[in-house]
């Protein structure tokens, strides 16, 4: 017998189980005993088929209701528990987040400033036109002194302590090259002008005490054209200063000296403010000497091959490792060669630290 | 070279004070290394006039003095020197003066209870000397009241400049002035040196002796002055010679120095008495040897060039004289010396005999030929009017070389070199008072060298003369034109590829040293170099002796100092220079890299989250192949062979990498233990070196494309083998055997297991294979898969012998 009332019971029945279905299983059991094959909302259903077209008429829509109202339910209930149990496993499921974990060598790895510094030139340099040129070590004297207008035996070669190979049986000594205008050399025999290089390597002198080392880095450029003279050095210079030193400008003092491949010869003092463990250049009133230049002697252009009537230019060379220290503040040259891990963690370079122009150069 | 300033004035006329001198000289490129100005210190320091002196009361060393300073009454101050008594003349400082040995401030006091209005001062007080006994005590005629500086010429400012070696001209006060005169700060005070007249004919005659060899010496001219009183030299002179650290010796002596440094003309005295016969200017003969002014016995060869008499050697032509013929406060009759001498052989037997005279110091840098002869009358002079004496007339031999050179000079040259427009008589100007003859009109000059600038010699020094005494400062930035083009590369390939390798192994986690291009012979020897024509002739210290033939001894050295330090584990590398022989092309350049302890490629140290492990080879084998892979190598083209390694690898764990049969490109592995034992370094080390020069050049391509991506749409699939393998076998085998097997198909080709143990045969080793296959055209049917995966076993067998496990 089929009546109101008793769907009534039955909905406040099978929801009142639903409500009280502890878990997903028991929720099931709840389903298939309501709308299983046999369960008590689905035999009521059956009922429809026996019934008259008029009762139908009232039962169809509530059954139908009553069935849908179970399953929304059902759902509702089924999604709850989910959640619920999802809770639960969370809760379980917790990480001490402030273990550590390892340094990926991105941030352990460094560059050494000398590298760096020469990346920054070479940033530097070729956005004006110059090229990176190299050179050997071991040189020969030709190379080295006699091409650059240094007379054999002239005192001149004593401003450079040089390290010797040992003599070979033909009476020839290589060694060590005192700086790399060699190069310029070679640049100069091998290229036909115009020439825009740098020439970034390492030197050797026999000197060792606080503020010398046997071994350093210099850096040299070189322009030769048929028009280059010292306005252009000096405009080459402050650019190259005010870019490195990422300052927005420099004051150079140009004052005349010697080298015997250069004439006339120039030294360079920047002006700068000495702090006791700094030094700003492009502000204060101190001068710093910081480079030495000139124009190519015509001597040093005829051994090169090259008509000192028709071309022309000039040339400046400076410590790499001095202008490093002088730019990241490390006081001690003798540091740079130490390999001493702390002290290159301290002042070495993350390896995507690259210099570019365009990104500012350090920062 | 030191002058002082009162010297300078003789030769420099006009008012310039310190500092427009000192700005002047940098400014021409005589550089100011170093000014010493006393009088400021010195000013407050006075002359006193000890009026009376007493016993101190209450101490028996000290005494009371009244002292008159000329102004008000007169003071009462204590003073523990003996030598303080009545009317003496001494120098006074007053309560607040800085005293200039110590420093320190004096403050008015009370001594032993008697109060003290000042300070009687010693010369070591004063900073006048190391040693003082008692108080200075000054002339009885010195003003009292007024500063005592000035009184012994210490209100006379010392300048220290460099002279660079292209400018002998101005190893002499004289040329220095000219220099200030150019820059129009005074005017250059030139009298005119009026021959000295010889009363009788020079009894000692010179001549040359080089017989075939290259003469030595141009020109040497010499004359007796006799009758001499020798001894000590005038206040001035000796004031003026001490005032630049030289010692006086004897007035003839002093005056040699002071026309050295006043004229930058060395010359040389010989006591005529000690002069056995004439002189001979001639090459030394083997074996001779000469007992030198300084106190030293110097060995001679042929090389070098002597003054003989018939008694043998008796100076070092123009390095140094020899004892036995110096003058003394006993010489009567003096020969007086004005040479000319070969400057590349005075630098070369100065060098040889390790002299640094003042005299050589000048000749090999080139002294005024033409002052050889006025400075000799200038010489004797000096000598009569100081020594008195009679001068006899001069005897030479050779002749004074000319140089008349005449350089044509478009005034145009200064725009051209210097960026800098001038008019001609802005250049004329500053030559005519460096004492260059200036002729000609407008844009043409022709200008003449003076005898004492060796150093010019073209237009180029021409310009230089000009714009450094005009000013530098003209000269104004010009921006240097763009380049035709921004394009194309600017870095050789190896300098690329070394930036490449840096960034990749510092991106490793590996920290890069600079280490020296040179190391011990026994650590050159132990990685296959040490060869004598890379040993240095002359190294600066016995563990730094040999160029290196590869930088893994430098980062090896590095490592053990760290660990020394209390750093055990560090991953260091440097990318640089070593040397295989002593040609351009044997320098090659390195990437090499070191791990020591457990400094492994993930991280150092102890972690929660693993166990800790020390680095092995293929920490090492990580890097390299990383830099490689970073470099454009494929790491499958990379060949690694087993047991190659240079000897300093461990034989066992260690992998030379190759590029086909021919290329090596370097090495990996752990450090041989004797390779440790020899260097006296502990482990564990593993490291690779690669040598960045033996990578093949890329092929020049015509685009920049990459080929065409080929995504294909069918899944790929993964199929597992475990192949049991004697233990002796590469896996690099079977993995290159499955590759072989198939081709198109095989994409990838994983060794995700290797296990020895129970269940696998003694001697053996089961190796886990994941062969990746990627479709191309269709899904694969099961049997074609059965089919290749059957090709794949026969390949791995014949290639190794492997056999699937069962």
């Amino acid at each position: 017998m089929t009546d109101l009332d008793s769907l009534n019971a039955l909905e406040a029945d099978v929801l009142a189980q639903i409500a009280g279905a502890a878990d997903e299983a028991a929720l099931e059991a709840v389903r298939v005993a309501a709308l299983g094959k046999k369960g008590s909302v689905s035999e009521k259903l059956k009922t429809l088929g026996a019934m008259s077209p008029e009762e139908r008429k009232t039962f169809g829509p509530a059954l139908n209701a009553l069935r849908d109202r179970v399953a929304a339910a059902l759902a509702e209930r089924k999604a709850a528990l989910a959640d619920a149990a999802l809770e639960a496993r969370l809760a379980s499921e917790r990480l001490d987040v402030s273990l550590p974990v390892r340094e990926s060598g991105l941030e352990t790895g460094r560059i050494h400033p000398v590298s760096q510094v020469m990346d920054e030139l070479t940033a530097i340099f070729s956005a004006m036109g110059f090229s990176v040129a190299e050179g050997p070590d071991i040189e020969t004297d030709e190379l080295n002194f006699t091409a650059l207008n240094f007379p054999v035996g002239h005192p001149a070669r004593e401003m450079h302590d040089t390290f010797f190979l040992p003599e070979k049986a033909d009476g020839e000594r290589l060694l060590l090259r005192t700086h790399t205008s060699p190069v310029q050399v070679r640049t100069m025999r091998s290229t036909q002008p115009p020439i825009r290089v740098i020439c970034p390597g390492r030197t050797y002198r026999f000197d060792m005490d606080q503020t010398h080392t046997p071994m350093f880095h210099q850096v040299e450029g070189l322009v030769i054209d048929k028009e280059a003279h010292l306005g252009h050095l000096r405009w080459v210079l402050e650019e190259f200063l005010k870019t490195f030193f990422e300052v927005p400008s420099v004051e150079l003092r140009f004052r005349p000296s010697f080298f015997p491949f250069t004439e006339p010869s120039m030294e360079v003092d920047v002006r700068c403010r000495k702090l006791p463990n700094e030094v700003r250049i492009g502000e204060g009133d101190d001068w710093l000497e910081i480079l030495g230049c000139g124009m190519v002697h015509p001597n040093v252009l005829r051994n090169c091959g090259v008509d000192p009537d028709v071309y022309q230019g000039f040339a400046w060379g400076m410590g790499i490792d001095r202008i490093a220290m002088l730019k990241y503040g490390m006081p001690d040259l003798r540091d740079l060669f130490s390999a001493d891990v702390r002290w290159l963690q301290h002042y070495g370079f993350r390896p995507l630290d690259f210099p570019t122009l365009a990104g500012g150069l350090s920062s | 070279m030191k002058f002082s300033l009162s010297w300078l004035k003789e030769h420099l006329s006009g008012g310039a004070d310190l500092v427009e001198v000192t700005d002047t000289l940098t400014r021409v490129g005589l550089e100011v290394e170093h000014v010493e100005d006393r009088a400021g210190e010195l000013s407050a320091f006075v002359v006193g006039h000890i009026l009376d002196a007493q016993r101190h009361p209450n101490a028996d060393k000290l005494q009371v003095c009244s002292v008159d300073i000329g102004k008000g009454a007169p003071l009462q101050v204590v003073c523990g020197a003996p030598n303080a008594r009545a009317g003496l003349k001494v120098v006074f400082a007053a309560p607040g003066t800085v005293i200039p040995s110590s420093g320190v401030k004096l403050g008015a006091s009370e001594i032993r209870g008697v109060a003290s209005g000042g300070m009687l001062c010693s010369a070591k007080e004063l900073g006048i000397s190391e040693e003082s006994e008692g108080i200075l005590e000054l002339p009885a005629d010195a003003p009292v009241g007024r500063p005592f500086a000035p009184l012994v010429g210490l209100d006379d400012p010392v300048i220290e400049i460099a002279v660079t070696p292209n400018r002998p001209d101005c190893l002499g006060v004289h040329g220095v002035a000219r220099d200030l005169a150019a820059a129009e700060i005074g005017e250059l005070i030139e009298p005119a040196i009026r021959p000295v007249r010889g009363a009788f004919p020079c009894p000692t005659s010179v001549r040359f002796e080089f017989g075939d060899t290259e003469p030595l010496s141009p020109f040497f001219a010499l004359r007796l002055v006799r009758g001499v009183r020798n001894g000590p030299s005038p206040d001035w002179l000796q004031r003026r010679l001490r005032s630049i650290g030289q010692k006086p010796i004897n007035a003839l002596v002093d005056v040699t120095n002071y026309l050295t440094f006043d004229r930058g003309r060395p010359l040389h005295v010989f006591d005529a008495a000690k002069v056995t016969g004439d002189l001979v200017v001639r090459r030394a003969r083997a074996g001779e040897s000469l007992l030198a002014l300084d106190g030293k016995t110097y060995a001679l060869d042929e090389s070098m060039c002597v003054i003989a008499d018939d008694a043998g050697v008796q100076s070092i032509a123009g390095v140094m004289g020899g004892a036995a013929t110096g003058c003394d406060e006993a010489t009567t009759d003096v020969l007086i010396e004005s040479a000319l001498w070969d400057a590349l052989n005075i630098a070369r037997t100065g060098r040889a005999l390790n002299v640094h005279s003042d005299a050589r110091h000048r000749f090999e840098r080139g002294v005024d030929p033409a002052f050889a002869l006025p400075g000799l009358d200038l010489a004797t002079a000096l000598i009569l009017e100081i020594c008195g004496g009679e001068a006899s007339e001069i005897t030479a031999a050779g002749e004074v070389p000319e140089r008349d050179l005449i350089i044509d000079f478009p005034v145009s040259e200064v725009k051209r070199l210097a960026g800098l427009g001038v008019a001609a008589a802005e250049v004329k100007a500053p030559l005519t008072l460096l004492g260059f003859w200036v002729t000609g009109q407008g844009d043409h000059l022709k200008v003449a060298v003076p005898s004492w600038r060796p150093d010019v010699s073209g237009k180029a020094d021409l310009v230089e003369e000009v714009v450094r005494i005009i000013g530098l400062d003209r000269v104004e930035a010009t921006p240097l034109p763009a380049g035709a083009s921004v394009g194309g590369a600017k870095l050789s390939p190896v300098q690329r590829r070394a930036r490449v390798a840096r960034r990749t192994l510092a991106a490793r986690g590996m920290v890069e040293a600079v280490t020296w291009s040179f190391v011990s012979k026994a650590q050159a020897e132990t990685f296959g170099g040490g060869k004598p024509e890379l040993a240095l002739a002359n190294p600066i210290a016995a563990d730094l002796s040999d160029m290196r033939p590869s930088l893994l001894p430098g980062l090896i050295a590095a490592a053990q100092r760290n660990a020394d330090r209390g750093l055990p584990d560090s991953a260091l590398f440097e990318v640089g220079q070593v040397f295989w022989g002593d040609r351009p092309e044997d320098q090659k350049i390195a990437a090499t890299g070191l791990r020591r302890g457990t400094a492994k490629a993930r991280g150092a140290g102890r972690h929660w989250g693993e166990a800790t492990a020390p680095v092995d080879a293929f920490d090492a084998k990580g890097d390299a192949l990383a830099a490689l892979a970073n470099l454009g190598l494929q790491p499958s083209a990379v060949q690694i062979v087993q047991g190659s390694a240079p000897a300093w690898f461990h034989p066992g764990r260690s992998g030379l990498l190759q590029l086909g049969p021919k290329v090596v490109l370097g090495a990996f592995g752990e450090l041989h233990p004797r390779t440790l034992a020899a260097l006296g370094v502990s482990g564990p080390l593993v490291g690779f070196e690669l040598i960045l020069d033996a990578l093949p050049q890329p092929k020049a391509k015509p685009t920049r494309a990459k080929p065409p991506f080929e995504g294909s749409a069918f899944q790929p699939l993964s199929r597992d083998f475990a192949f049991v393998v004697d233990r002796d076998v590469a896996a690099g085998e079977l993995i290159r055997a499955a590759q072989a097997a198939e081709r198109k198909l095989v994409t990838r080709v994983d060794l995700f297991d290797r296990y020895e143990g129970p269940g696998v045969p003694e001697g053996k080793v089961s190796l886990g294979l994941a062969v990746t296959l990627q479709p191309r055209e269709k899904t694969l049917t099961d049997a074609e898969i059965e089919e290749i995966s059957a090709r794949i076993v026969a390949q791995v067998a014949k290639a190794t012998g492997a056999t699937l496990r069962g």
